[in-house]
């Protein structure tokens, strides 16, 4: 049962199947190196010949240059990683290792946030940034990206599992609440923190229904709105150009999954059970 | 612990003892009042506004000025509102044949996935791929692969002498969204799955082995009990990401051909953002939040039940 060759028993056809699941994006990568004529060649042609560069060099510095969406994309995620990281540590931290009148209604009433649709609340927002004058703005993306529930909620699961006895040294030795928190609870929290962070990373950079409902002007899309630019009046799609762009978009995600997969897969998993 | 305290004026919170939290009064709420500041600007006064506009009437062309209270007119409406039905009817399809499906491939994969293979880290890695990349990517390469003439899918199915249309036709355009759902689905699924077999109860199986069980035996009286919650689970989040399901069919069908995929959510962002019809698209809303949430508490306490009775 347990021989050399056991393990190829069940490798080998979830080898094929996994090959199966890559097809999409090694048709993504071929089809972002071909001439258009060549996209649809039957039967499917999958070294291109030749191979065309240029779709790369149009996409990056063309008239429809994805790089202005690329930058957009980086602020609005950075932004966002960064206030929501401030805000939820501090609150997380609170709900799990201070006491306060109302604390724990307060937490029930964001637990009952938490499974609200974000699709619900696009009327109101849309109606609500216009008011404020943040429609057709980045901070329409940014600002509710940076106070969220689900990120307070994974804090204060952290939290909740430290120990209080270094808060109880720390104060004895005269550190106040803010001393407590940033110089001995924050620094323990940095995996959980990483985790977060990667999450909302991407989370932010693959947004599409945010940016679809409150950005209009296509100077301001962001880049998975700025992947339709190559879409002409009547729905033809340029598959050279568009895949190029589509490649482009998913290179940071790819970055962050290949480097930090432990934490990813750890702050999936995480976020997804407890 | 009674160390000297600095405990705020007008608290009347008591000491927990040797539990390490402290009555903090004031210093607790600034701790958390840049979070509840957006919390309430972003979500909960938007929440609170799609309540009352689902009791008005109203468009967004006659401003702020011409919004009018309307009672239940929305709901009598959406009563009898055929697209509305449609719409629902739709929705169902979708949610239950693709997280049946993804769940039940998921857990195969989960249980595959664990053990040992040669590049099982790659093999997890590839799974989980689509699940990462943006819906606008994967989703017009999906269009050109199902494009009816010359895409990728239908070159090989037509060695099989089938010809479907996929997003072209009305009567294949919401199984090749199925599809897509599943294909980018399934890794997340198996991945839970995975972090759940690996807290499986070690000792069980031992015992299991010298008491000569079959690897079915094992998986019935062990692995499924102990995955049971994770099922439940990820059962629950699935079928509330589906009901939501709207990127792709914006991005690929547009609710189309004809409606045959304006699924509840797609036929929210048309009323309102096409329409603007506001009210009525709140109201809308409000009615699927809802019913989402009765499907789910519903799945929630059948999969309960049977865990009792097992």
């Amino acid at each position: 049962m347990t021989s050399k060759y056991s393990k190829w028993i069940w490798g080998i056809p979830l080898w094929i199947l996994a090959i199966a699941f890559l097809a999409p994006f090694a048709w993504m990568l071929s089809t972002s190196l071909k001439a258009d004529v060549d996209a649809y060649k039957i039967p499917m042609q999958w070294i291109p010949d030749p191979f065309q560069w240029d779709n790369f060099s149009t996409v990056l510095t063309g008239a429809t240059s994805v790089l202005p969406a690329f930058g957009r994309s980086v602020f609005v995620a950075v932004l966002r990683v960064a206030g929501e990281l401030l805000t939820a540590t501090m609150a997380g931290y609170a709900f799990a290792r201070m006491s306060f009148k109302g604390r724990d209604k307060l937490f029930l009433l964001y637990l009952a946030t938490a499974i609200i649709p974000a699709q619900l609340l696009l009327v109101p927002r849309f109606i609500y940034f216009q008011k404020l004058g943040l429609y057709d703005t980045l901070w329409a993306l940014i600002l509710p990206g940076m106070f969220t529930v689900l990120g307070t909620f994974l804090m204060r699961q952290f939290f909740i599992s430290q120990p209080a006895e270094f808060a109880e040294a720390a104060r004895m030795d005269g550190a106040n609440e803010w001393q407590v928190f940033s110089r001995i609870y924050l620094p323990l929290a940095r995996p959980v923190m990483s985790a977060l962070g990667i999450l909302a990373f991407v989370w932010s950079w693959n947004d599409y229904e945010t940016p679809l409902v409150l950005i209009s002007n296509p100077d301001r899309y962001t880049l998975p709105l700025s992947l339709t630019n190559f879409v002409d009046e009547q729905g033809q799609i340029a598959p050279g150009l568009t895949m190029a762009a589509s490649v482009i978009s998913i290179v940071p995600v790819l970055i962050v999954f290949v480097v930090l997969q432990r934490r990813f897969i750890a702050a999936m998993t995480h976020t997804g059970i407890k | 612990m009674a160390t000297a305290t600095v405990v705020a004026a007008g608290t009347k919170a008591r000491t927990e003892q040797g539990s390490g939290i402290r009555p903090s009064g004031w210093v607790g709420f600034l701790f958390i009042a840049p979070n509840l500041l957006g919390v309430i600007a972003f979500t909960l006064i938007p929440l609170v506004s799609v309540v009352l506009l689902a009791f008005t009437d109203w468009n967004l062309v006659s401003g702020l000025g011409g919004i009018t209270f309307n009672g239940i007119d929305n709901f009598v409406a959406i009563a009898r509102d055929p697209g509305f039905w449609h719409a629902i009817g739709l929705t169902l399809v979708y949610v239950a044949v693709s997280v049946p499906l993804t769940v039940v491939l998921g857990l195969g994969l989960g249980i595959a996935l664990n053990r040992p293979l040669p590049g099982r880290a790659v093999l997890r890695a590839i799974f989980f791929l689509p699940y990462i990349v943006n819906v606008v990517a994967v989703g017009m390469t999906w269009l050109m692969l199902m494009n009816p003439k010359a895409g990728l899918v239908n070159q090989v199915l037509d060695a099989f002498g089938i010809q479907p249309g996929w997003f072209a036709s009305s009567h294949w355009a919401l199984p090749a969204l199925i599809v897509m759902a599943v294909w980018s689905g399934v890794g997340y699924c198996s991945l839970i799955y995975l972090s759940a077999l690996q807290d499986a109860p070690g000792q069980l199986y031992e015992a299991a082995d010298i008491d000569g069980a079959s690897a079915w035996a094992k998986f019935r009286v062990i692995t499924w009990p102990s995955l049971l919650p994770t099922t439940i689970f990820l059962m629950v989040t699935l079928i509330i990401g589906a009901s939501q399901g709207f990127g792709l069919i914006a991005l690929i069908t547009a609710g189309g051909p004809g409606d045959a995929t304006t699924t509840i959510s797609y036929y929210m962002y048309q009323t309102g953002f096409q329409f603007y019809r506001f009210g009525y698209a709140s109201a809308i809303g409000l009615v699927t939040f809802v019913g989402v949430l009765v499907l789910t508490l519903v799945t929630w306490r059948a999969q309960r039940g049977r865990a009792l009775n097992d």
